[in-house]
């Protein structure tokens, strides 16, 4: 399986192994915070940017 | 036993939760906010993204990192009579801080003094009668995001005329409240129902000490002082599954800061000792019938 990569840096990303569609991780080689958005095959997008609603 | 949760997006507080739902049997069904397109007029036998009708949910649970989004579902949700957790008005009560402190006041629960100011220059009186240092806060926001604590007339002048300007309608609200000379942290404490399950210190040399700030999280006993201010803060906004964040006075005692519906929880279990996911889940199945 080929592996994602960083739309942001283009390294070939680590994806957690229990991961989860929607979930949130950061590319380990440049930070950007990504999101899961298929697991077969896995695919990433950059995650939303922060709204100011969000929170707790 | 049918259970969905609404997200924006998976933290580690969802992914805990699934797996407590699944220690009970339960796979919970994931609805994405962002995929959600509701015929408001329609009733609850409308699909949901899953393909699922809304009301073929024993449960549902709303975990939307958006405030808005989770408040108009839990609307929707309510008009048709489901079973969600939170409820409507425990999350709209704690989304916004003023109506937060009109809460708190009616039950008689401590907190500091807090004023509402709608004009710059009322502000900056509203702000005077308080005294220096205040904390102005939006009115509706998370994270300790956009909190400024106010030392002098020229610092609020320059907070004041910078809302105006950069921030919407909701930046023109003001809501001050007094400065609580804390002992370099505050109380996180966790209520699922009628009990305060566990709680957290916050520990921070910054005067803002959310943990999503950096604030540095350790175990707090739950005291019965504590769990009864806890659980009568929390039932004064509705009650559920809440956070209540709570100060220290040496010379008033505890008073409660602000009361949050989607709590945060991946920094709390383990100094606690507390598995908060499975209390939360278990509170959560007893709402739809389901008793351990």
């Amino acid at each position: 399986m080929t592996a994602p990569t960083c739309p942001t840096c283009g390294a070939d990303l680590l994806v957690p192994a229990n991961a989860m569609k929607h979930e949130l991780f950061p590319c380990q080689d440049c930070g950007t915070e990504l999101e899961i958005v298929s697991l077969d095959p896995v695919a990433v997008e950059l995650a939303p940017e922060v709204e100011e609603d969000w929170g707790e | 036993m049918r259970v969905g949760i609404i997200i924006s997006h998976i933290r580690p507080e969802e992914k805990l939760l699934i797996s407590a739902f699944q220690a009970r049997g339960v796979e919970p069904d994931i609805i994405s906010d962002r995929e959600i397109n509701l015929e408001i007029t329609a009733g609850p036998e409308q699909l949901t993204p899953s393909g699922v009708p809304w009301n073929a949910y024993d449960l549902i649970m709303e975990r939307s990192v958006s405030t808005s989004r989770g408040l108009y579902m839990l609307a929707m949700l309510g008009s048709w009579g489901l079973n969600a957790i939170n409820r409507y008005e425990t999350a709209a009560t704690c989304a916004d801080k003023f109506l937060t402190t009109i809460a708190l006041a009616k039950a008689g629960v401590p907190q500091p003094t807090a004023r509402t100011a709608f004009d710059p220059d009322t502000t900056l009186k509203a702000i005077e009668d308080l005294g220096y240092p205040a904390v102005l806060k939006p009115v509706t926001g998370s994270w300790g995001r956009l909190l400024a604590k106010v030392k002098d007339a020229d610092a609020a002048e320059a907070i004041i005329e910078h809302r105006q300007t950069l921030g919407d309608y909701q930046h023109h609200i003001y809501y001050v409240q007094e400065y609580v000379n804390k002992p370099g942290r505050d109380i996180r404490a966790f209520v699922v129902g009628d009990r305060t399950i566990c709680a957290i210190y916050r520990d921070s040399p910054h005067w803002i000490t959310n943990t999503a700030r950096g604030g540095k999280a350790s175990n707090c006993p739950v005291t019965p002082e504590l769990d009864a201010l806890c659980v009568k803060a929390a039932q004064a906004v509705g009650g559920g599954i809440v956070a209540v964040d709570v100060f220290e006075d040496p010379e008033r005692g505890l008073s409660v800061n602000e009361i949050n519906h989607t709590m945060e929880f991946r920094n709390s279990s383990a100094p606690t000792g507390v598995d908060i996911a499975a209390e939360v889940v278990s509170y959560a199945l007893s709402t739809a019938g389901v008793t351990a």
